[in-house]
């Protein structure tokens, strides 16, 4: 309880394709994306998101807005095609990324 | 002399406010230089589903709402030469202009020229065994259902080609998305299919506005983090595009929402996978070097879109029967509410599998973050909840069986009575499903046709 969360320092959004789902992950302070790009690794994101399955994740940066962009794969449970979850379209998961703790010695 | 076209934007998918599209026509009509307004009605599923409904009635399969987005605004266009682009022809772009010319001479609007865009769909031009044999995109390994709808994504071309020929309304089935824009920026501009850069621009024009209310503040606001006043009335946006590549995202005049930096960003990246490479049948879009930069209240400036050539095959989407999804949902609230909640899971589980279901099932308790969770559950198991609270059991079946997946919604029926202590609010549906995968199509073997008919001869 209490610790840090991405959420303090970033917003998001997520959109879907397939089974595969986008996470774009924005600073709030743009001086935070350098920092933002060392702690939010690919390694990190696939982590978070195992519980669902996810097999791999691709990091895009985008220096210039600044942004990070994340493509999870088979994150979706089939996706709108065949997911039994309510949100096939995995609309809801940026705010799952975005509950991640920045200390990763503490846990939610 | 730059010369500037402004696209508004009246539905970001078919379930959209139909009110909308009131503002966006007011503000465009105070404004100098072509003007259009588009419509974005379709989405994968919505396709097929209208699909189905046409081989039920030949004269059915447009966007449901068609007419209520159209009734409030066609007058107003019509009069101030606003025209309009839209995709709600989805599986019958034929049957969409008839009811457009229906409503076009009850208005007094006789003379109102409708262009209808067809050839997206690939049924009858492939053979289903050709059409299943495509290159695989992503989706399905095999469909088990039936094809119901093969739709291959057309570009702005065509579109370019009925306003060219003076259509008012351009209704067309499948399009990617983006060349609603594309299409009024090639014939408002000339530019062609080689104008890598130009069309670049129109693209991403065309990207930012297509959801309607995701680049104005909606699916962004969040309360004391990204506040958004007047949601209740938010503004859907306006492009400017102008001819040396210059691009502003506004919204309507006088209404709620907002454009700034971050709502523009995120939706810049809005179903984006390789942002230095988004495939559209018009170009290749880059958005690598993309900068965003405020100007004025509501006003956001993009530049630095640019375009490479186009893909060689063309996006198709497949879609096929997908059998029944059945669901069911009861409450279990107060004193030791979760643990009622998973006796409620472990009775369901007893009787499917003494039913012997072949399919696997999935089950949530609502309240511990089972919308974030995958159908093993793992979240909550891992979770310490509490025992008292709010709680709601969700069970969910995939299954080709209408009557399978009706004993399964039967089994969550049954708790009432014969499951734990107050369960309440029992909700229960079985829908009928479709299944998509994406393939690769030639572009030889898509032939985009353009018809334009005035409202009187369209009967």
């Amino acid at each position: 309880m209490g610790g840090r969360r991405l959420y303090d320092i970033a917003h998001a959004r997520a959109g879907d394709k397939g089974n595969r789902l986008n996470i774009a992950v924005f600073p709030f302070d743009d001086g935070d994306f350098a920092a933002l790009s060392d702690f939010l690794t690919e390694a990190r994101v696939l982590a978070h998101f195992a519980h669902r399955g996810a097999t791999a994740v691709r990091r895009y940066e985008l220096p210039k807005l600044p942004a990070l962009n994340f493509v999870i794969d088979d994150v979706l449970e089939g996706g709108v095609n065949g997911s039994l979850g309510l949100d096939g379209h995995g609309k809801s998961l940026s705010f799952h990324l975005l509950a991640m703790p920045l200390d990763p010695a503490s846990t939610e | 002399m730059t010369k500037t076209i402004h696209i508004g934007c009246g539905a970001g998918f078919a379930g959209d406010r139909t009110d909308a599209a009131v503002p966006v026509v007011a503000d465009l009509r105070r404004r100098k230089g072509p003007c259009f307004l588009v419509f974005e009605t379709l989405a994968e599923r919505t396709l097929a589903a209208a699909q189905r409904q046409r081989q039920s009635d030949p004269d059915a399969g447009h966007a449901p709402n068609l007419l209520e987005f159209l009734r409030p605004v066609l007058a107003d266009c019509a009069a101030a030469g606003i025209r309009i682009v839209s995709n709600f022809g989805s599986a019958n772009p034929r049957a969409a202009a008839a009811r457009i010319a229906e409503l076009a001479r009850d208005l007094g609007l006789d003379d109102l020229r409708i262009g209808i865009v067809e050839g997206d769909n690939l049924l009858g031009v492939m053979a289903e065994n050709e059409l299943r044999a495509l290159p695989a995109l992503e989706g399905l390994d095999a469909a088990a259902g039936g094809m119901i709808a093969a739709n291959v994504y057309l570009g702005g071309a065509p579109i370019a080609e009925a306003l060219d020929r003076g259509a008012d309304v351009v209704v067309t089935g499948r399009c990617a998305d983006p060349a609603l824009v594309v299409g009024p920026a090639m014939h408002a501009f000339g530019w062609d299919i080689g104008d890598l850069d130009h069309l670049a621009a129109a693209t991403c024009a065309g990207h930012l506005v297509e959801c309607g209310a995701q680049v104005t503040g909606g699916y962004f606001a969040d309360p004391g983090r990204k506040d958004v006043g007047g949601l209740d009335q938010v503004g859907f946006p306006i492009a400017e595009l102008s001819d040396d590549d210059g691009l502003v995202i506004t919204k309507a005049a006088g209404t709620g929402g907002a454009v700034d930096l971050r709502t523009v960003k995120e939706q810049l990246l809005y179903e984006i996978h390789d942002p230095s490479a988004y495939l559209t049948p018009d170009v290749t879009l880059d958005l690598t070097e993309v900068s965003l930069a405020a100007e004025g209240p509501d006003r956001v400036r993009v530049t630095g879109a640019r375009g490479a050539p186009a893909p060689e095959t063309l996006k198709a989407t497949l879609s096929y029967d997908g059998g029944y999804l059945a669901e069911g949902e009861l409450s279990y609230v107060g004193p030791n509410a979760r643990r009622r909640a998973e006796l409620a899971i472990d009775i369901l589980r007893g009787r499917n599998a003494a039913r012997g279901l072949n399919q696997a099932a999935r089950y949530d308790v609502m309240g511990t973050m089972s919308i974030f969770d995958g159908d093993s559950g793992d979240l909550r198991q891992a979770g310490s909840w509490p025992d008292d609270g709010e709680y709601r059991v969700r069970g969910a079946l995939r299954s080709m069986d209408a009557a399978e997946a009706k004993a399964f919604s039967d089994e969550i029926t049954a708790l009432y009575c014969c499951g734990p202590a107050g369960g309440g609010g029992l909700r229960t549906q079985v829908t009928p499903q479709i299944q998509t995968s994406s393939a690769l199509v030639p572009r030889a073997r898509v032939r985009p046709q353009v018809a334009v008919v005035s409202a009187a001869e369209l009967t």
